[in-house]
Order: structure tokens, then sequence, then C-alpha cells
């Protein structure tokens, strides 16, 4: 990778890669897709994000992390949390006991709006918090567990309850939370309506935005001795450590990125979806969203936007036509994709489509300059050997 | 599939229809032979009606966690829909379904409802289960202006202009209940118990507001999250504390538990030392936790299976029919079975399949054919109907020992929630 | 809170309560031993392991009306046969997943994790389409429905007590076979070194298939038991999932005596903050402490020591 000007990069390979994204984004879809199944697409974007972070954190570093849903619903929440605070004004709340707090609250006897609520009448700090909550929280587990050295199998089982903790604890304080409803009929972000069409479309294109500043910094860090580092912890985390890298600050600053990413696309997902629940925040959505990360080839970035769009867009229109085979499906794919293709859709294509490729007689000969780097180790790395190490 | 927008309905037929329409002979009686009125002046909001069919919209779970509830509910719709269109449909024409599978998450209601209105402009949607579903496909209903028929007994605190609950709100159901409770068992301590959501934590609040205004006590109320199966502490904390009444909301594979643990642990329910007060078991639920977990168990509800009268034993029958003889019938499945009569009676009254003249024809539509006897939909959307009290049998099904004696009033907002 | 009661009450109260908390600690052995075995011993992540419990429920229900419709004389004792049935078939399911699946990703426990979840969805749906989505009853012969009278206020529930009985046997059983038999020594030489254990001429293949059909045989034994005191539907098994895992993990994964002790330990502290406080507050506290101990001990509380 020695290009440096930026029109350089987008000419080469990887470049290339983006630009059809883009393309596929910006043009294709918004052109052939209505304004319905358009803000499907975008649903589907906003867990993109958390499959990125994915990439980064179990990929890249080798952390798997199962909890990512409460780092999308923590984003997602303090988003909603702003909504729910415009769309609840002394006027239009007129007829409860309490005018001007949340209807839940008042339906729970809540009398005066909590503390941890008034922040969030500022958007600005709205946007602080969705990435700030989410990156505290996984600043805190991450420095209590890596710094112990805590990792693999544990890390993951440990991450599931605490998504489980969370979604109980949001259950059961229904007053100050919603409950398992939670938070619904969020009408309009600064006064501009999110509900109409027009509204849903520009989010969508934010939302792409967002997804490539988002895929460029996660680039960014990936190109970086940074990324390096990463990759060299992850399979072989003890030489790292003898290297003398403090090996868990670089294992908390990925999950940190990661918990960041996850929280950013649950913002966005409030803001095209109009509500936020607990349900985002569990065991299932959690592990969902490695699956995304999964099936588009966990060391890929733009394999991780992939399996986003793919399995949601599989999951909407298999359970429309065959609503009982949905789960066979899904569960097929997720067998599938670990035993069959390990590295997913990116390893896929790295091994059956590029060397057609280079039989195309312009283009592949033109692709053929910069030879590609290589996403995935040869072989699936060895996490267990690498943990006993 | 979109029909023409323009051509006004002219009026005075459209007059003529609805009154004609309005007797309620009709609604048993209107065949083939009643000729259709043409699609331009039943339908001038571009739904899904042709000149011989309609759609409307069936949106349940039929897979994940709520698949268990919501069948019945997607088994008594077709059944209505099956029936009403051999009895020559809606306006002469054919009711056809789209089913839509919510799939037990919120989101993916919200987006089955809007593909529902949007892509097949459905004319209504039978559907919804949990208050979570249902919170979630309200914004979709009320921005494309969708009708939604929603059969579950609920919390309240709600009342669309494009939702018609033909399930009870939470007073129907609990007032009387603890009226009943006081008046014939002379009760004097209650225990609140629920799983851990919405419906149970407001039903209790009702429970607890009504029970305190009588000057009576409630000794404890507590809640356990959604597919806890550990009872044996609050069954402990019950004995220590000895209400005359045990008020239960939980829901779901929980209650097979609690009724299961409750028994083991020697509490006797036909001894009614304590009474149990139940919300939220139904036939349906019975299957589950078997007849002899729940004998004596009371239920305050609005339908029970064994209701004996003569609807009801047509319903039964044909439900049996239709789905199977091992087939129980709960509240809320009667609920559902609702809807689509109640909706083929707005749109004949309306003459017409435009959802706004719909919301303005359903208040004061009644339905006499209903299992549960007699409904009638209040100014407020939401049904007048009587609440039952019945006590479980070892067979699964409930004995109806009270019954309101008029309809109960819909009161979704109840006094010190507004 | 207590001002109210007799001495004589509140002791039964305690003793009642204390029984509660036995009752869950059964329950939470059941659920733990066989992936404690299949965790624990071999690596494998198996989120489908309440899919197992559920076909072990599923068989007893199906048992239990055969039972009574052909042989109703014989009602009494269709458990032992469904419990044993239970055994059976879950653990041949196990022996044929392990052969399709999981043998193929012993090197990469984490993808384990991923590879079960889809089986755990496939199991469910399967369920679903055999069964109906509605939960099922399994009903108990007489001699196991009532409780003891031991005294006026203290009922000690029959099928808790057998709940409990089971758990231990297990327990017993499972430990014998892991460290007093000749094959418990294979196992933990494959799971400790498997070239050498190779080398030394272990069928490691057959090992592992039989840990594994093992393992899931147990998670059987254990649906079929739950039978007794909670629902059979297709999802319930996912209700078990995480307690399962943090049982195993809080007690130190490889080791057995290390479930049972933090078994003990987590039913105990849930059930005494059950009393104390409302139901989910007490689920909550509990798993925050446990996950706060796991943060600070995180090769749980009995780790097993190996040069590696």
């Amino acid at each position: 990778m020695k290009t440096n000007s930026p029109l350089q990069w987008l000419t080469s390979r990887e470049g290339i890669y983006y630009l059809l994204l883009a393309l596929l984004l910006l043009v294709v879809l918004p052109l052939t897709l209505d304004a319905f199944r358009l803000n499907m697409v975008g649903k589907y974007l906003t867990y993109a994000f958390a499959a990125i972070g994915l990439v980064m954190c179990w990929g890249k570093a080798g952390i798997l992390s199962l909890g990512q849903g409460v780092f999308f619903g923590l984003g997602g929440y303090c988003m909603a949390m702003f909504l729910k605070l415009e769309a609840s004004t002394p006027e239009a709340t007129s007829n409860q006991s309490t005018p001007g707090i949340p209807d839940f609250m008042d339906w729970n006897q809540i009398t005066e709006l909590p503390g941890f609520w008034q922040p969030f009448h500022s958007f600005s700090f709205t946007l602080i918090a969705v990435i700030a909550v989410p990156v505290l929280l996984a600043f805190i587990i991450g420095v209590a567990m890596f710094k112990r050295r805590v990792g693999g199998v544990y890390f993951a089982i440990i991450t599931q309850a605490i998504a489980a903790i969370l979604t109980i604890l949001i259950i059961g304080q229904q007053g100050l939370t919603g409950g398992v409803n939670g938070i619904t009929d969020l009408q309009t972000l600064m006064g501009w309506n999110i509900r109409t069409d027009a509204a849903k479309t520009t989010l969508y294109f934010v939302c792409v935005g967002l997804l490539f500043v988002s895929l460029l910094v996660a680039r960014q860090v990936q190109n970086a001795k940074l990324g390096r580092i990463l990759v060299a912890m992850r399979d072989q985390e003890t030489r790292v450590r003898f290297s003398g890298y403090d090996v868990a600050s670089f294992k908390v600053f990925v999950f940190c990125l990661a918990a960041g990413l996850a929280g950013i696309g649950g913002a966005l997902f409030t803001l095209q979806v109009g509500f936020m629940s607990p349900s985002f925040v569990g065991i299932v959505p959690s592990i969902e969203m490695v699956v995304f990360c999964a099936l588009g080839g966990r060391y890929s970035l733009l394999g991780g936007v992939y399996g986003a769009l793919l399995v949601n867009a599989a999951k909407s229109g298999f359970s429309e036509s065959f609503p009982e085979l949905w789960p066979y499906a899904m569960g097929a794919l997720f067998i599938g994709v670990v035993l069959a293709f390990p590295n997913g859709l990116a390893g896929l294509y790295e091994r059956y489509i590029m060397p057609l490729e280079k039989r195309l007689p312009v283009i592949g000969k033109y692709l053929d300059k910069d030879s590609p780097e290589p996403q995935a180790p040869p072989v699936v790395s060895d996490q267990l050997s690498a943990e006993k190490s | 599939m979109k029909t023409p927008k323009h051509s006004l309905p002219s009026r005075p037929r459209r007059r003529l229809l609805a009154g004609l329409l309005a007797l309620p002979a009709v609604l048993a009686l209107s065949t083939p032979s009643f000729a259709a009125p043409p699609t331009s002046e039943v339908n001038t909001s571009g739904l899904a009606v042709t000149e011989d069919t309609v759609k409307v919209g069936i949106l349940h779970s039929i897979t994940g966690t709520m698949a268990i509830s919501e069948i019945g509910s997607v088994q008594a719709e077709k059944l209505a829909i099956e029936q009403i269109n051999a009895q020559g449909g809606v306006l002469g024409r054919q009711i056809e379904y789209v089913q839509e599978d919510g799939a037990s998450d919120w989101p993916t209601f919200a987006e089955k409802a809007r593909k529902l209105l949007r892509q097949d402009d459905v004319a209504a949607i039978f559907g919804c289960w949990t208050s979570a579903s249902r919170k979630a496909v309200l914004p979709v209903i009320e921005q494309f202006n969708g009708m939604l028929y929603y059969p579950t007994f609920y919390e309240g605190l709600e009342q669309s202009p494009n939702v018609i609950y033909t399930g009870q709100e939470a007073t129907q159901q609990i007032l009387a209940g603890i009226d009943w409770a006081v008046k014939e068992k002379g009760a004097k301590t209650f225990y609140l118990l629920g799983s851990d959501y919405i419906w149970p934590r407001t039903s209790n609040k009702i429970a607890r507001i009504h029970i305190e205004k009588k000057g009576l006590k409630v000794v404890g109320e507590e809640y356990y999250p959604l597919g806890h199966t550990q009872f044996n502490s609050v069954i402990n904390k019950i004995k220590l504390r000895k209400p005359d009444v045990i008020f239960a909301s939980v829901v779901g594979g929980s209650n097979v538990a609690f009724y299961k643990q409750m028994k083991a642990a020697g509490v006797d329910l036909t001894e009614e030392d304590p009474l149990l007060l139940t919300i939220s078991v139904t036939e349906d639920e019975i299957r589950g936790i078997g007849g002899e977990n729940v004998e004596g168990v009371y239920a305050s509800m609005k339908y029970f299976q064994s209701l004996d009268n003569l609807n009801n034993k047509e319903f039964v029958a044909a439900f049996k029919e239709r789905w199977g003889d091992d087939m129980v019938i709960g509240d809320v499945t009667q609920a559902a079975y609702l809807g689509p009569w109640l909706w083929k009676a707005a749109v004949e009254k309306a003459g017409s399949f435009d959802v706004d003249k719909i919301r303005e024809a359903s208040p004061g539509i009644e339905f006499k054919k209903a299992p549960e006897g007699y409904v009638r939909i209040h100014e407020n959307h939401h049904l007048w109907s009587k609440t039952r009290i019945g006590v479980a049998q070892t067979n699964g099904q409930y004995k109806v020992v009270h019954e309101t004696k008029d309809l109960m009033e819909p009161d979704p907002f109840p006094e010190g929630y507004k | 809170m207590f001002a109210d009661y007799s001495s004589t009450e509140l002791m039964s109260i305690f003793a009642m309560q204390g029984f509660a908390g036995l009752s869950l600690f059964s329950v939470f052995v059941l659920m733990a031993m066989g992936l404690a075995i299949i965790f624990g011993q071999m690596g494998v992540i198996n989120m489908a392991h309440g899919e197992f419990m559920i076909l072990g429920a599923y068989t007893t229900y199906l048992t239990s009306q055969f039972f009574q419709n052909v042989i109703p004389e014989l009602f009494a004792a269709s458990f032992f046969f469904a419990m044993v049935l239970a055994f059976l078939v879950s653990g041949a399911l196990g022996a044929f997943i392990e052969w399709a699946m999981v043998r193929h990703l012993y090197r990469r426990p984490l993808d384990t994790l991923l590879a079960t979840w889809g089986l755990s969805l496939i199991l469910q749906q399967a369920y679903r389409s055999i069964f109906g989505a509605r939960e099922v009853g399994v009903d108990l012969p007489d001699w196991m429905m009532g409780a003891f009278n031991v005294t006026d206020f203290v009922q000690l529930p029959i099928n808790g007590l057998f709940v409990m009985v089971i758990a231990l046997s297990i327990a017993l059983a499972v430990y014998l076979l892991m460290y007093r038999s000749g094959w418990g020594k294979k196992v933990r030489a494959v799971v400790q070194n498997r070239p050498m254990a190779e080398a030394v001429g272990i069928n490691t293949a057959g090992v592992d298939r039989a840990t594994f059909a093992l393992g899931c045989g147990i998670a059987g034994v254990a649906g079929s038991a739950f039978t007794m005191i909670g629902s059979t539907g297709p999802s319930s098994g996912q209700a078990y999932i995480v307690d399962t895992f943090l049982v195993v993990v809080f007690g130190g994964a490889q080791s057995l005596i290390g479930t049972i002790v933090s078994a003990f330990g987590i039913s105990q502290a849930q059930s005494t903050m059950e009393f104390f406080l409302s139901g989910s507050m007490a689920k909550v506290l509990t798993l925050l402490v446990v996950v706060g101990i796991l943060m600070l001990r995180p090769e749980g509380l009995m780790a097993l020591k190996v040069r590696r």
C-alpha cells in the first residue's frame, strides 16, 4: 500500500471497491428502490456500523464481543431520549398529570424528569453522548477485563452476561426507560419531521455518509502501525507482549472503537425507525451482529457492510415469502458460514472471483498492477492455541 | 393493483346502503346476490379493492417466543374471514388476506405494517399481540392512516383514532374482578404478582388504587423478569404475608413454573386460602400448565370457551372444525375473532372501505353474534363488554361463576392516571 | 418486616427459603453439568445446550403421552423410562452433531459459538413445526405431586426433592466417570494435550464424540426433570442459556467441583436476594456480582492448575 494521494488511492484496487460500494449505496439503490425499501436499507446499514466495529475488534484483534447490542442500544437510547424530550413538550402532553415529561413516566406516576434525562434536552450533548456513553462503558469493561488478561471465550461470555443485565435493568426500570415497550412515538428532530418519506431518504444519505466516514477511520487504524500490532496480537499475543507492547491498552482501544461505532449505528437506527426498545440490547441482536460480520468476512471492513446488508435483506425477503422457513435458513447460514467458508463472502471473493478477474482482457491487467493485500491469514487463526500459549 | 382515486361516490346511494346495512339482521344475511357497489364508490383512497376482492392484512408472530400466544389469534382471524367470505364477503367483495410474520420482534412488526400499508394497500390490519408490538406499529398506522384491530387485553392509557381495541383495557378486567373477590369472598388483603413489563405493572397500579380506595390492604407487590422459572421465594413470601387474594398477572412460560411450584409447595388453590385471581391465564395457557395444576384458580376475563350461549356454541364448533378438535379457545382468540366482523359491520355501515369513513362509522357498531354475547364499539374505540369470573377445572376449562349484570364501560384513562 | 410473626413461623419460613435455595441449586447443577463437560472439558461453546434440554423435555412429554394412552397401568413408572429415553435421544443427536459439525471446529472455539447458535435456531423452529408453537404440559404420576408436611408450615415438595436427587446423582455419576474411570482419564488426557493423547494411542475422535454425546445426554435428562417445575415450549431453552454459562464460567471452566460450588453460591445468593428484593432486581444484582467477581478473578472460583 504505497499510495499516498487520495486520487491514487481511489484508482487502486481497494479504492475501486470503495467506489463500487459508494456507487451501489448512493446511486443504484436510491434509483431502483422506492422510499419504503430505501428506508429498510437504511435500517440495515445501521447494523453495518456495528459490523465494522466487530471486524476491527474480532477480525483484526481477535476479541469476540457478544455485547455489541449493548453499545448499539446505548447509542440508540441516547438519541431516543433526546427525541422523546423534544416530543414531550408541555403543550403536546397537556393531558398528562405532569405535562412536559415523557408519557411513559406519567403512566408510572413519576412527576419530575429524572436527573440523568436532563442533559438530553441539549442536542450537542446528545451527539457527544451517543458516542461517549458506549465508549465509556466499553472502557470500563475493557480495562477491568484486559488488564487481567481475560480473553477469548471468557470475554465473550461475560459480555453476553452484560447484555442480559442491561436488558433486565431497562425492562425493570420502566418508569425511567419505558420498559419493554422502549421509547416510542418519536416524531421530530429539532423541529424536522423525521417520519416523512423525504426525511427518511435524507437520513438514508446521512447514514451512508457516516458509514463511509467510519469505514475510512477504521481503514486508517487498520493500515497504521496500530493495526499491525492488533493483528500480531491476535495471532501471537505473548510475543507482542514480550516485544514490550502494552497489549491490554491496545485491546481496550479497539474495543472502545467498536463500541463507539455501534453507538453511532444505534443512534441512526433510532432516527430511521422512530423508536428504541430493549430488544436491541439483548443477547439475540448481539449475536446477530456477529453473524453479519462473520458472513461478510470477519477480516474485511467492506465484507462487514455487505454482510449486514445481505443477511437483513435475506431476512426480510425470506420472511415475507416463507415466514416459517426463515429460521431454518438463518440457522443453516450460520452453520454454513462457519463450516464451509470461515472467511465469509470476502474470503470467497478472494478465492474464486479474483483469479477470474485476472483473465479479463483490460481490467484484469489493470487490477493486477497492484497486487491485493491478503485480508485474511492463510489458515484461520488458531485461537485456542493462541489463548493457551 | 391500485384503483383510480378520482370519481366521487354518489352520496344518496351510499346513505341508503349504509342505512340498510346498519340493520343488524343484514349482518348475517348479506349474500352474493346483493349487488356490489362499484369500486370507485367504495374506495376513494387507493386501497387494494377490486370489483370482487378486498385485501386485508394479518400481522402476528408466527415465529419466535410470542408465536405461542399469537397463533390462536391468527386462527380466529382466518376463521372469521373465511366465514364472512362464505356469506358473500363485504360489500359483495371476497376478503383476501396477506399474512405477515412479526417474528416476535417489534421493529419487524413496524416494518411489516409499513409494507402492508404501502405495498399491499390493505384496507385493514388485524394484528399485534404484545403492547410493545402495538406501540411499534402505532406510528406507522397513524402516519399512513391504516386501521388496526388489536385483540389483546392490555394496559389502556391509549386511544388511537386508527385502532379498534377488541380486547379489554385494564379497568374492565380488574375492577370487576376485585369487586367480586371483595363482595363474594370477603377478601381484605391482596398480594400483587406479575411479570416485569408494562401490562402487569399498570394493571397492578390500577388494582392497588382500587383496593386502597375501598380501605383494604395490598400486602405485597412483586415482579419477575419475563421467562423466569423459579418462584419458590415469592411463594414463601406469600405464605409469610398470608394474603386473602393473590392477584396474578404472570405471563408466558413463567406461568407454568409458577403454578406447578405453587402446587408442589403445598398450596392447594381449591381451598381458596389464599384465593388466586388471575387476569392472564386463559384456556390457551392452561394447556401448557396442565389442568390439575390450576384447579381452583379464578380468572377475570370477558370470554371463556365454556360460555353457555348459542353464538359461542356455533363459534366453538366452527373453530374446532376448522383447526382441529384438540383446539382450545382463550379470551384473546375470541377477541381476535371479533376484529374482521366488526370491520365488516363498519364497512357496511359506512358503505365504503375508506379508513376515514370506517373510523367515523365505528362508534356504535354492534355485533350481536359475538361469541362473548354482545359487544358494541365505544366512542373511545374500545368495546363495551361484560366481565366474567371463571374458576378453572381439571379439564382445562373455566366454569363461569359470576358475570357482570351490565356491559362494562371501557375507560382507557382511569382516574389517577390522567 | 418480621415483627408480626412468631418464632416458629419465622423458623419455618427460613427453612422453606433454604429449601427454595437448594432446589434452585439443583436446577443449576442439572443445567450446568452437561455444559461443564462440553464447554469446560472440551472447550466447545454450545449455544444449543438449552435446545438439547428441551429435546429431553419433549421426549418426556411424548413418553408420558404414550404411557397414558397405551399402557396406563405403568404410568407411575413412566418418568424413569422418560429420563432414560431423554438421555439416549439427546445423546444421539449430540453424537450426530459432533460428527457433522463440531469436530471440524475444535481448533476454533469461538466459531463453535456461531455454528451452535445456528443449530439452536434450527432446532427451535423444528420443535415449533413438530409440536406446535404452544407450550405442552407433561402429566406427572400422582406420587410425584404434593408435598411432605414436615410441620404445619414446612412443606417439602416431592418433585423438588426428586429433582434434587437426580441432580446429585448425576453430579456424582459424572464425577466418578471423569475422575475414577479409565474413560475419564482418556477424556482428560485429550483435553489437556491432544497430540500426546493421540501419540499414546487414544482414539481422540471417539473420545470427543462420546464426551459431547454424554454432555448432551445429561442436558436431555435435565430437560426431562424440568418438565416437573417449568414449561416446555419451542423456545423455553433460551431462558437457561446465560445462567448456565455463567455458572460454568464462574466455577472455573475446567473444574467440575467448581461448577457445583458456583451453582451453590449463585443459587443461594439469588434466592436470598429474591426474598428481600423484587425478583427483577435480585436477578440483576446476582448477575452483577458474578460478573464483578469474574473481573477480579477471571479464571473462576476453582482454577485447574495445569502447565501449558
